[in-house]
C-alpha cells in the first residue's frame, strides 16, 4: 500500500474504532435505563473521555490528508464525510450520557405512578445506531436509505412518551420534576436518531456522490 | 592507503604525464614550425613585398604585390560562386531532407570534401583551362568553389539542424508558411554559426595550392581579366620554392608567412562573430 | 513530411460505447470547435482511437492523462502543427466554427488558432519583434501600428508594466516566466479565436505559474482556450471542462466539478486519485 493510502487508512480504521465506541455507549445507556443497570451507567460515563479525544484526533488526521493530499472525487468525499460524522457521533456520545445521567438521577427516586415504556424508541434508536455504522463500514448506500426510513418511527415513539408523560404531569403536578426527566431522555434518544440519520446521509453522499440531505427520505434518488 | 589505491594512483599519475607529454609534443611541434616560419619569412616580408612585382630570376628584390591581388580575385570569385550554393543547399539539406534524395546529396558532399584537391585541380582543368585553351583566374575561382560548397552545405545544414525544433513549431504557429520561417526565424537563430563556418571554409580554400597549379597557375606580371593565368600566393610559394635561387627561397617564406597571418585573421575574425551577438538560449 | 488524410468515416450513431462526447447540457449552443471521430497514425502507431471533443466558446477546457495517453497529439492536431513531422497521418474531422479546418489553408488556421508551448521558446530578437512576428507575416499592420499592437498583446499577457521599458531588448534577457508570458503575448498578437496552450506552465517556478493561470481566466471572455495539463489541481483551477485521456482515447470529458467530486469512470478516478498503474 503506498504511503498515502495508509495515511486514509488511519482515518477509516480511527473513525471505525470512534464508531465501536459510540455505539456501545448508546447500547449502554438504553439498557442501564431500560435494565435499571447502574454499571452500564459508569461505563458511559467513564468512555466518554475517550470519545472526545478521538474526536481531536479524528479532524488532526483529516487536516493532514487536505494538507499532504489535497484530494479529489472520493477521496475528497472521505475526508468531508469522515469530519462531518466525526461531530455526529461525538454528539451521540453526549447524548449517551445525558440518558445516563438522568436514568441515574431517576434510580434515586420513586417510579412514576405509570410505567412509560422505552423499550420500543431505545430499539429503533440502537438499530438506526448500528445500521448507519454498518453502512459506513460497508460504505453500502442501501443500507443507509434503511436507516433513513426509520427516522419518523421514531419520532412517533417520542411523541407518543410526550404524550403519556404529559398527561401524567397535568394528572399529577408532583410527578414533574421525574417526569420531565423521561422527556428529557426521549428528546435525547430522537436526537441520537437524529444524528445516525446523519451519518446515513454522509455515507450516501461518500458512496454516491449524491446529497440527499432535507429530502423527505421516501423520494432520495 | 591500501595497495590497489597505491596501484591505482600511481597508473593515474602515468597515463595523465603521458597525455601532457603528447600535448607538449603536439604544441612544441606546432610551435616549431611556426617559429620557423616566422623567422625566415619575417626576414624577407617589406614592404616591397606588397608592392612589387616579381622580377627575373638573377634580379633581386621585388614583390609579390599581383599574388596577393591574383588570389584575393580566385578566392572572391570561388565565394560569389559557392557560398550562395552550398548556402541554400545546406538549407535545403536541414529543412526538406529525410529521404533518399538528402541522404544521397549528404553523402556526395562528405565525398567531395574528402576528394584530394589535385584531384578538383584536374577535373577543373579538363572542363574549363581545356576548351578555353589556357589557364584563368576564372577556372581558379570555379576550382575553390567546388571545394567551399560541401564545406558550406554541411556547415549550414549543422548549424540549421541545431536550432530547436520548439522555434520552428512556434514560427509555424503563428501562420507562417515553411519558407517564411526559414527565412525570418531559424536561419537568423543559426546565423552566427552559419557566418562562423563561412568564414572557416574561405580560410581554408585560401590556402588550396593543387587546384590553382592546374587551373590559374601563375604570371610574373599583373594579370588583366579573368581568363589569364593569374599569380597567387600558393602558386608563387610553390614555384619559387622549388626553384634554385636562394633569394626566391626567401620570398617563399615571406608568402607563406604572409598567407599564415590571413588564416589567422579569417580565424579571430570568426571568433569575433561567435562571441558577439545573441545568443542561443539552453 | 506532410500529413495524409483520409475522408470521415460514416457518421457515429449516439451513445456509441466507445466514443465519449459531453454531456448534455454543454451542448446548448454550437461549440467553438469539435473534433469527431479523430484517429491519428505517427508511422504505423495509432496515437488516438475514435476521439470526439466539442469545445464551447469562451470557456476553458482542460485535457488530463498519464504521459504518453495522446493528450498533447491531440492538442497539436487541433492547430495541425503535428503535420511538420514526418509520416503522420489523421483520420476524421476537426471544425472550427462548423468548418472543417483540415480542408482549409493552413496558414490562415494557424493565425485563427493559436499555440503556445512547453518550453518558452522567443525567437532571438527583441521583444518588440517577436510580438509583431506574427502581425507583420499575416499583414495585420496595415490596420493597426506596430506599437499599438505591442501594447495591447503585451497588456493581455499582463507582462506590460514589467517590460514596456525593454521592448527592444533582446527576448532571452527577461525571466522563464516572462518568456512564457510573452510567447503568451506573441500568440495574441494575431487575435486569435482559439488559443492552445500545451502544459505552459510545467517550466515554471508557482509564482509564474500562479500568474499565467490568473491570466488564462481572464482571457477566455476574448477566446476560446484548450490546455494541456499534468498538474490536476491547475485543471480544478482553471477549467470548465475537463477531459481525461488514457493511451489514445478519451475516456471522460465533463465539467470540471463533476470530474474531481465524482467522476463517472472508474479510470478517471483511478488516475485523479493517484490510484493509477
Amino acid at each position: 500500500m503506498r504511503p498515502f493510502e495508509e495515511d486514509f487508512k488511519l482515518l477509516n480504521d480511527t473513525l471505525q474504532e470512534m464508531g465501536s465506541l459510540v455505539a456501545h455507549s448508546v447500547h449502554k445507556s438504553v439498557f442501564s435505563l431500560i435494565d435499571r443497570n447502574e454499571d452500564y451507567a459508569h461505563q458511559v460515563l467513564r468512555d466518554e473521555s475517550r470519545i472526545d479525544q478521538m474526536e481531536v484526533q479524528i479532524d488532526d488526521l483529516a487536516a493532514s490528508l487536505i494538507v499532504r493530499e489535497q484530494p479529489v472525487a472520493r477521496d475528497m468525499r472521505f475526508v468531508v464525510v469522515a469530519i462531518k460524522i466525526n461531530t455526529d457521533l461525538e454528539r451521540m456520545g453526549d447524548l449517551a450520557v445525558n440518558v445516563v445521567e438522568r436514568t441515574l438521577g431517576m434510580m434515586g427516586q420513586p417510579p412514576l405512578p405509570e410505567m412509560v415504556d422505552f423499550r420500543e424508541i431505545a430499539n429503533l434508536v440502537e438499530s438506526m445506531v448500528l445500521g448507519s455504522l454498518d453502512a459506513f463500514v460497508k460504505r453500502d448506500a442501501q443500507i443507509a436509505r434503511g436507516v433513513l426510513t426509520s427516522d419518523d418511527a421514531v419520532d412517533k415513539c417520542r411523541n407518543a412518551i410526550q404524550h403519556q408523560v404529559m398527561n401524567l404531569m397535568q394528572r399529577d403536578p408532583s410527578t414533574i420534576p421525574r417526569a420531565v426527566d423521561h422527556l428529557i431522555i426521549a428528546r435525547s434518544l430522537e436526537r441520537i436518531a437524529d444524528h445516525a440519520t446523519n451519518v446515513a446521509e454522509d455515507v450516501i453522499f461518500l458512496v454516491q456522490g449524491i446529497d440527499v440531505r432535507h429530502q423527505a427520505t421516501g423520494e432520495a434518488a | 592507503m591500501t595497495s590497489r589505491n597505491t596501484r591505482r594512483n600511481a597508473v593515474n599519475n602515468v597515463m595523465l604525464a603521458l597525455c601532457g607529454l603528447c600535448a607538449f609534443l603536439t604544441v612544441s611541434t606546432l610551435f616549431f614550425t611556426l617559429g620557423y616560419l616566422v623567422y625566415n619569412g619575417g626576414k624577407s616580408v617589406s614592404i616591397d613585398f606588397f608592392t612589387k612585382l616579381p622580377l627575373s630570376p638573377g634580379e633581386l628584390g621585388g614583390g609579390m604585390a599581383n599574388a596577393i591581388l591574383g588570389s584575393a580575385e580566385v578566392v572572391v570569385l570561388a565565394t560569389l560562386i559557392g557560398l550562395p550554393i552550398g548556402f541554400f543547399a545546406g538549407i535545403h539539406l536541414a529543412e526538406f531532407g529525410g529521404k533518399t534524395f538528402s541522404l544521397i546529396v549528404r553523402y556526395t558532399a562528405d565525398l567531395l570534401n574528402g576528394v584530394p584537391s589535385i584531384v578538383i585541380g584536374i577535373v577543373a582543368w579538363t572542363i574549363i583551362v581545356v576548351p578555353m585553351h589556357h589557364f584563368s583566374a576564372l577556372a581558379g575561382g570555379i576550382a575553390l568553389s567546388l571545394m567551399l560548397i560541401p564545406i558550406t552545405a554541411r556547415s549550414t545544414e549543422q548549424f540549421l539542424l541545431e536550432v530547436p525544433r520548439a522555434m520552428r513549431e512556434g514560427a509555424l504557429a503563428l501562420g507562417a508558411n515553411k519558407w517564411r520561417a526559414i527565412a525570418t526565424v531559424i536561419v537568423p537563430a543559426a546565423r552566427k554559426g552559419i557566418m562562423t563556418g563561412m568564414i572557416l571554409g574561405i580560410a581554408r580554400i585560401s590556402g588550396e595550392t593543387a587546384p590553382l597549379l592546374f587551373t590559374s597557375f601563375n604570371n610574373q606580371y599583373w594579370s588583366t581579366g579573368l581568363s589569364e593565368p593569374t599569380a597567387t600566393l600558393p602558386a608563387m610559394i610553390y614555384f619559387r620554392a622549388i626553384s634554385p635561387y636562394d633569394d626566391w627561397h626567401q620570398q617563399a617564406w615571406a608568402a607563406g608567412l604572409v598567407l599564415l597571418a590571413l588564416v589567422l585573421l579569417a580565424n579571430i575574425a570568426a571568433r569575433m562573430v561567435i562571441s558577439r551577438g545573441v545568443s542561443l538560449p539552453k | 513530411m506532410s500529413t495524409s488524410r483520409t475522408a470521415p468515416s460514416q457518421p457515429h450513431t449516439q451513445m456509441s460505447p466507445t466514443s465519449t462526447e459531453s454531456s448534455s447540457t454543454a451542448q446548448a449552443t454550437t461549440p467553438k470547435m469539435r473534433a469527431s471521430n479523430v484517429n491519428f497514425y505517427y508511422g504505423s502507431f495509432k496515437a488516438l482511437h475514435d476521439v470526439s471533443l466539442s469545445f464551447e466558446a469562451n470557456k476553458v477546457t482542460a485535457l488530463i492523462g498519464p504521459s504518453g495517453c495522446g493528450k498533447s497529439t491531440f492538442l497539436r492536431n487541433l492547430n495541425r502543427i503535428n503535420e511538420t513531422l514526418r509520416d503522420t497521418r489523421i483520420e476524421g474531422e476537426i471544425t472550427l466554427d462548423g468548418e472543417n479546418i483540415l480542408d482549409k489553408d493552413v496558414t490562415e488556421i494557424r493565425r485563427r488558432i493559436g499555440m503556445v508551448f512547453q518550453r518558452p521558446n522567443p525567437f532571438p530578437k527583441s521583444i518588440f519583434e517577436n510580438i509583431v512576428y506574427g502581425p507583420k507575416i499575416n499583414g495585420m499592420l496595415k490596420k493597426t501600428s506596430a506599437a499599438e499592437i505591442v501594447e495591447k498583446s503585451l497588456r493581455r499577457a499582463a507582462l506590460w508594466d514589467e517590460v514596456k521599458d525593454k521592448l527592444h531588448e533582446s527576448a532571452y534577457a527577461i525571466s522563464g516566466g516572462q518568456q512564457q508570458r510573452l510567447c503568451i503575448a506573441r500568440a495574441l498578437a494575431v487575435d486569435p479565436e482559439v488559443l492552445l496552450l500545451d502544459e505552459p506552465c510545467s517550466a515554471l517556478d508557482p509564482i509564474a505559474t500562479a500568474k499565467i493561470e490568473d491570466l488564462l481566466v481572464g482571457l477566455k471572455q476574448q477566446c476560446t482556450i484548450v490546455i494541456v495539463t499534468h498538474n490536476m489541481q491547475q485543471a480544478a483551477r482553471v477549467a470548465d471542462t475537463t477531459g481525461f485521456f488514457l493511451l489514445g482515447k478519451l475516456i471522460e470529458h465533463d465539467k470540471t466539478d463533476v470530474i474531481f467530486k465524482n467522476p463517472a469512470k472508474r479510470e478517471t478516478e483511478d488516475y485523479i486519485t493517484g490510484r493509477f498503474g
